[in-house]
């Protein structure tokens, strides 16, 4: 496309021809619009003297937060726990509904391009396009407050992250092992646990781990919606404006986070 | 013993891939197949095992109609029909021993062979399969830890652990260098005659295949062109089988490079004509 003859006959290249640096040029300027027009509506409902007061304020409700109230503590292990179990038991149940899902939306493994595909397809999008945070509302809505409430929201909320995932990998597979597998004679289910199932354990297990992470961090403030662990914790200690307690709580979720961190880390390192 | 009767096949591109095939392959004997890309090769001998579906023809193995078979008795026909590839084909994550093993796999339920639990003569027998190609000390290593010849004799293990009747050899030294590819090639054939095996081997190199295999079959684009002895390759049949080219002279030394799109001919796309008019 963009080589270039001159008048002499001469050869010349150029990555994009003409018309396409025009298009690239108005296409840098619309997101230069975009940008300043959504400055724009953005701030328009901004209070400014709010805003110049802003330091002042976070240095006060810092200044109440400090130091956390270490005693506070005893009540927080219940709450800690259960939201460990949430994150733990929602990933478990994700796992368990996604795998046969993500064997069912893969192109290479589907049973049927044309009606299951699709229909598996839908329910992965479904459960990626809600937030935990909003399955958790509905669940508590029709479960009622608590624990049970969360694993399901967690759930839910993971099957559409575990399954994408998982049929990507799958689709990624090397063809000729599964061919050769294929080849000794072996059962479609022999087929599958020998050709392909070796090929994706890494992707699984990491995959696996790291929605687990992420839903340690979903299930913490799941609770503001009542759905059990130390989000309940936290919501009621804000109610209450008991900043040292907010601020411990803040602190535990910080030392979870990191370590589940550590811990998929070591997961991975191993598996892989 | 194997007889393959006016095999087409057109894959949904359009692509005539294989244009009416038909030979025989007597007990114990070891075909090469040889050809440029593109000449319908690896279609033919996947057609055999059915990993590619024939249009049209048939294929017979002792007394029956490979093509004929669906489902269970496909599987139970594939049992005696080992297959070696090109980039060995091995479950890359899997040890050498489980890789051997999957070759029982049309023997054993599925339970028992996802617990890895397969009957003690299947292992002595892989064992002993191990032994003969050599890789006694790597039995527990994963099959992504071995070099490229090692693992194409695991490939050989995996489809002798079988028991076939007919091996299928798909380009087995392309991935290899020169030194290995013969040695691979001498295991082959040794093989194959310690247990009166017959074979197909689609292979690139003609000096390989005439070294090592008594019969070739030369194959453009799609139709049989050549079947005879090894020694019947001259220059003639040569230029019959790949196009015009001085086969006289060592590789480096083409003078005409005018000819360079026609040299790698386009056969599967029919861009070439009657491959007899090129002379």
């Amino acid at each position: 496309m963009a080589v270039l003859l001159g008048e002499d006959g001469a050869r010349g290249w150029r990555l994009l021809t003409a018309e396409q640096r025009r298009w690239r040029w108005f296409a840098w300027l619309a997101l230069v619009a975009v940008t300043v027009l959504s400055w724009r509506v953005m701030t328009q409902d901004t209070i400014w003297a709010f805003v110049s007061d802003a330091p002042r304020q976070a240095q006060d409700i810092f200044g109440r937060m400090l130091p956390p109230r270490w005693s506070y503590m005893d009540r927080l292990w219940q709450p800690l726990w259960d939201t460990i179990n949430i994150a733990t038991l929602g990933t478990l149940i994700a796992i368990v509904i996604a795998t046969p899902l993500a064997f069912l939306a893969a192109r290479n493994t589907t049973p049927s391009a044309l009606f299951v595909r699709p229909v598996v397809l839908f329910i992965i999008v479904a459960s990626r396009s809600i937030n935990a945070l909003i399955w958790g509302l509905l669940l508590v809505a029709v479960l009622g407050p608590g624990v049970l409430a969360g694993i399901i929201a967690i759930a839910l909320r993971s099957i559409g992250f575990i399954g994408k995932l998982l049929y990507e990998a799958i689709e990624e597979i090397d063809e000729t092992q599964v061919e050769a597998i294929r080849a000794t004679g072996a059962h479609p289910a022999q087929v599958m646990s020998y050709g392909i199932w070796p090929q994706i354990l890494p992707a699984f297990a990491t995959i696996a781990v790291f929605r687990w992470d992420i839903n340690i961090r979903e299930s913490t403030v799941l609770g503001l919606v009542g759905a059990g662990g130390l989000g309940l914790a936290l919501e009621s200690s804000l109610n209450t404006l008991a900043w040292p307690q907010v601020s411990l709580i803040l602190l535990i979720i910080l030392g979870t986070v990191v370590l589940s961190e550590w811990l998929t880390a070591r997961v991975r390192k191993a598996i892989i | 013993m194997l007889r393959i009767d006016n095999l087409k096949k057109r894959y949904k591109t359009g692509d005539m891939a294989l244009r009416g095939v038909s030979f025989t392959v007597q007990p114990g004997e070891l075909v090469g197949l040889i050809g440029p890309s593109g000449a319908g090769k690896s279609t033919l001998i996947r057609c055999v095992n059915r990993l590619v579906e024939p249009t049209a023809g048939s294929i017979r193995l002792g007394d029956v109609v490979l093509t004929d078979l669906g489902g269970r008795e496909l599987r139970k026909a594939r049992r005696h029909i080992g297959m070696i590839f090109q980039e060995f084909a091995l479950v890359e994550r899997l040890t050498v021993m489980e890789n051997v093993l999957s070759g029982r796999l049309g023997y054993v339920g599925f339970f028992a062979s996802w617990l890895r639990r397969f009957p003690e003569a299947d292992i002595q027998r892989a064992f002993s399969l191990l032994d003969r190609v050599g890789l006694t000390d790597h039995v527990d290593k994963r099959a992504d830890a071995l070099s490229g010849g090692q693992r194409q004799r695991v490939g050989i293990a995996r489809a002798l652990a079988q028991d076939p009747e007919l091996l299928l050899i798909d380009e087995p030294t392309a991935s290899l260098d020169p030194k290995t590819s013969r040695q691979v090639m001498r295991l082959i054939t040794k093989l194959c005659a310690e247990r009166g095996l017959a074979g197909i081997v689609n292979i690139h190199d003609v000096a390989l295949a005439q070294m090592f295999l008594p019969r070739i079959i030369g194959l453009r684009a799609g139709e049989v062109v050549y079947d005879g002895p090894a020694a019947g390759l001259s220059s003639d049949v040569l230029t019959r089988i790949y196009g015009e080219e001085d086969w006289s002279k060592p590789a480096g030394d083409a003078e005409d490079e005018d000819d360079l799109p026609a040299a790698t001919p386009q056969a599967a796309t029919g861009l070439v004509a009657d491959p007899l008019a090129v002379r």
